[in-house]
């Protein structure tokens, strides 16, 4: 029988919006652990000449901080949206694979423990090479201890669970969606998670093999990524930015989803040019793979290369524009209800804006070359990275929490969260364009006073601080709403889409009667959505029964992982059987209790 | 101009600065730049005023009727979409042109510096004056100059932002970055491409000098060092620096010829060492001979046990090496 209380009942789920809560929480906890090595960064930064941490320790602190922003803390929080809500968007039970689902939720959970546990050892040998840890630096000449050992495992775990979600989110919304919701009628965020789940599953099997040709290279001594041999070391900057580029459209996407759902709830408006939406995002997606070389302008890979990059880096620019002009054209002449979600989406679009603009720079290769690797560059990825995709993704929280927990986050501490994030966020990062062209490279644990910038400095690293109290605010909102939250009923916004038309939070079927779709805003054309037939007998849905073979199996990739770690051979037979033994028994479980 | 007047704001000078050029290079990149940072403010000022204008105007009022669902509108589609390509357009074009002009091959008359990488210092080859140097870089004012580029361990990136991009020095490749210094001065720079525990610490200056200077430069910097009289200070240094082992590493023309580190045939005659962290006085001289992984994390130099009469001989006869 299916737990429904309790720790067990959370250790074998496979309940989509339970792994959605897990997912949630998880990455959250990883995005509070990412913030404060930021912070700390900040600090060592506050002034020239700062000894708040060791050079050794702050390589340390900025490596770990993007990889887990990127890896542990943005991709999975979306992945929390993807579970919680897509099936419930497209009017489904569950996802395709609710068991696979568990699967790919243990192995992010295990993977950046395992990454994580760099720092615990005695001298904390976490990871140190940059979050694109660039070859030849990365081999075993350059990076003796187990630093980069416990990067490239723990990415390689990380990795297997993108890649099953990429597979299972594919599979549900191609093949689960209710009757009458075609591909056209299909919202928004449903079809960026479509989009992104494509990215996923051709992006990281590329960063799959670089890694493999890494470990080669680090534990069998080949010669990938090493010139002494005829190896070279480009050949890493490749392979890492043709995932690496996919990437970025795989952290954006969603967050760019998740806004085209609120505007149009918070306008009372459907979103304007849903077509030209929908197709800019699947050109974003296609044109993504085309631009990689422009991270690579430094390399000198000569003119004919530089211009080919620029020239399709600048294109990208054009479906990207069009997406922001149709989110302003939802807006216009609309009801706007200033929301704590609205306000998040509405600073997503004013800060994404920035960072797309600094990145034509960025696509210009003679400008890139007094940008790349300096403060500038660091800008703009947070412009994008946190301007868009964390304001995007906490848009997604205010507007979905209701629907996740049965209470509405308090609107007054939102807005007091939104204010204080969006003056800490520029604060931090607008400096740091004039940080970067007055000269001051990225990764540096200490800067000479004679470059002028000491000032700029101190100011961002305010702005960082006021980030970190406006994310208090977000989490004394949430503990509050735990008891004092307004209840939420089925739909608190007036929301257009199925996932408004069934109780908050749903009951574990989801739907009592699958909906039959007639529209692309079902809710705000009742009249198109097939009532229920009087008396009809609705039966009790069949629901899959929990399992423990997920977890399992997910256990033994870091047990595998922990062989080339400790260089001992029958750690690595005993991570394989633990993962044969879960995916057999998996296998022959029946399916419900 | 808006940057200069925003940073007016915070003081100055800036010595690394890429917004103020001094050379043919850096002055092409420089242009570009403002020139697309002005379509950029251009498009920043349309889109943020419009959606302010769009939040105050549509707020919502009580009373107010559903809105009009509006689906979509063909023509306003087409035109943001023209409307960015048409932008973007201005941007490539002189775009290509900076791309083609900057990389061009350089002058026959250019004169050709080899650099090499090292965690964590800059290594300097004049091939045509036979002459190793480190960490500052002399070069003559408005004469092409072409760094021809590579290292010897991990990669770095070669960055003078006042006279031009950076360009990284990748194991088995060679680069190459050209220019032509337009005034004299002193120009700081460092690497720019993570290189592991001091990246930090692997800054760089370049000297642009008058032919004059510079030609007086090079005279300088050939040859033997002065020898040190017998039995003073420096030449107990000398012995000092074979005892300790410091020729294992380091060259001094007539002295020692090790290839790890620097050559110090002419050390004394330089402003900053050890990658431009220290000032080239006789107390940083002393800290850094007595405890190198102290200044500089992970250098390859190690803290030996240098009695103290040792180590005012040592710095006595480095400072002598001019």
């Amino acid at each position: 029988m299916t737990a429904t209380k309790g720790l067990r009942s959370w250790l074998t789920t496979t309940d989509h919006k339970r792994i959605g809560l897990l997912y949630f929480w998880t990455a959250f906890a990883f995005f509070l652990i990412g913030g404060v090595e930021a912070l700390i960064i900040r600090a060592q930064l506050a002034r020239p000449g700062n000894t708040v941490v060791s050079a050794e320790t702050f390589n340390q602190l900025f490596t770990m901080h993007g990889t887990t922003m990127v890896f542990l803390a943005l991709m999975p929080l979306s992945a929390a949206f993807f579970n919680y809500i897509v099936p419930l968007q497209i009017g489904a039970r569950d996802v395709a694979f609710p068991r696979l689902n568990a699967f790919s939720y243990w192995v992010f959970l295990l993977g950046g423990l395992f990454l994580n546990a760099s720092w615990l050892l005695p001298n904390h040998p976490a990871p140190d090479a940059g979050w694109f840890g660039y070859a030849n630096l990365t081999s075993r000449e350059f990076s003796p201890g187990p630093n980069i050992d416990f990067w490239l495992l723990g990415l390689q775990i990380l990795g297997v669970a993108s890649l099953a979600a990429g597979f299972n989110f594919i599979v549900t919304i191609l093949n689960l969606r209710a009757p009458g919701m075609k591909m056209m009628r299909l919202p928004v965020f449903s079809w960026m998670t479509l989009v992104t789940s494509f990215l996923i599953i051709t992006a990281f099997p590329v960063i799959t093999v670089a890694l493999v040709l890494l470990m080669f290279d680090r534990f069998f001594g080949t010669h990938f990524y090493l010139p002494s041999a005829g190896g070279d070391p480009v050949l890493w900057q490749h392979l890492f930015w043709i995932f690496g580029h996919p990437e970025v459209y795989i952290l954006i996407l969603p967050a760019m989803g998740i806004i085209s759902e609120v505007l149009p709830t918070f306008a009372r408006k459907p979103l304007f040019g849903y077509t030209v939406v929908v197709y800019s995002g699947v050109l974003i997606g296609f044109m993504g793979w085309g631009v990689w070389s422009h991270h690579m302008f430094s390399v000198g890979l000569g003119p004919i290369a530089d211009s080919v990059f620029s020239a399709t880096t600048m294109l990208i620019a054009v479906p990207t524009g069009v997406k922001i002009f149709n989110w302003l054209a939802t807006l216009w002449g609309g009801q706007i209800r200033a929301t704590s979600a609205l306000h998040f989406a509405v600073g997503f679009i004013a800060l994404f804006t920035i960072g797309g603009l600094s990145g034509v720079m960025h696509a210009s290769p003679p400008a890139d070359l007094q940008q790349t690797d300096t403060y500038f560059v660091v800008a703009h990825i947070h412009y994008v990275l946190f301007g868009g995709t964390v304001f995007g993704l906490f848009a997604g929280m205010y507007y979905w929490w209701p629907k996740m927990t049965g209470r509405l986050l308090g609107e007054g501490l939102g807005k007091l969260h939104f204010w204080l994030m969006f003056v800490g966020m520029n604060l931090a990062f607008f400096p740091m364009h004039f940080i970067g062209l007055l000269g001051m490279p990225r990764r540096i644990y200490t800067y000479a006073p004679e470059l002028g910038v000491a000032k700029l400095n101190l100011v961002s690293t305010v702005g960082a601080f006021l980030i970190g109290v406006s994310i208090t605010v977000f989490l004394v909102n949430v503990w509050r709403t735990r008891t004092r939250g307004k209840v939420a009923g089925n739909d608190p916004w007036g929301g257009a889409t199925l996932e408004w038309t069934i109780p908050s939070p749903p009951p574990p079927h989801n739907f009592d009667v699958i909906p039959t779709v007639a529209s692309r805003l079902p809710r705000w054309s009742m009249t198109q959505l097939k009532a229920i037939p009087e008396g009809a007998e609705l039966g009790t849905p069949h629901a899959p029964a929990g399992s423990w073979w997920p977890l399992v199996a997910a256990a033994g990739l870091p047990v595998l992982a922990l062989a080339p770690l400790t260089h001992t051979l029958w750690v690595a037979f005993l991570g394989a059987a633990i993962l044969i033994v879960g995916i057999y028994r998996w296998a022959f479980e029946p399916f419900e209790a | 101009m808006l940057l200069p007047l925003v940073l007016a704001g915070c003081g100055g000078p800036f010595p690394q600065s890429a917004l103020h050029p001094e050379s043919d290079y850096a002055r092409a990149l420089d242009g570009l730049f403002r020139g697309i940072f002005w379509w950029a403010v251009l498009v920043f000022v349309v889109v943020e005023s419009l959606l302010l204008f769009i939040l105050l105007r549509y707020r919502q009022r009580a009373g107010a009727a559903t809105p009009k669902p509006t689906h979509g509108h063909t023509v306003l589609e087409i035109a943001w979409t023209i409307a960015p390509a048409l932008i973007l357009v201005f941007i490539a074009v002189p775009t290509m042109r900076t791309i083609f002009t900057t990389q061009a091959p350089p002058a026959a008359n250019a004169l050709r510096i080899d650099v090499i990488g090292h965690q964590w210092w800059w290594e300097y080859r004049y091939p045509d004056a036979g002459i190793v140097t480190a960490n500052e870089l002399h070069v003559p004012v408005g004469k092409p100059v072409a760094l021809e580029i590579t290292t010897a361990d991990v990669i770095h990136s070669f960055w003078a932002p006042g006279l031009g991009g950076k360009r990284d020095l990748i194991p088995g490749h060679v680069n190459r970055i050209t220019f032509t210094a337009e005034s004299v001065g002193t120009f700081l720079g460092q690497c720019a491409e993570f290189c592991g525990a001091s990246h930090a610490n692997m800054r760089l200056r370049v000297e642009v000098e008058s032919d004059s200077a510079f030609r007086a430069w090079l005279a300088g910097q050939g040859g033997m060092g002065r020898l040190a009289a017998k039995g003073s200070v420096e030449d107990r240094g000398r012995d000092a620096f074979r005892r300790y082992g410091c020729i294992a590493c380091h060259t001094v023309t007539g002295v020692s010829a090790g290839t790890i580190g620097p050559n110090l045939t002419h050390v004394g005659s330089r402003t900053t060492i050890a990658a431009g962290v220290l000032a080239n006085t006789a107390e940083d001289l002393a800290r850094w001979i007595g405890d190198p992984p102290g200044v500089k994390p992970g250098a390859k130099m190690p803290k030996l046990p240098v009695a103290p009469a040792d180590l005012s001989a040592l710095v006595a006869y480095v400072q002598s090496l001019k």
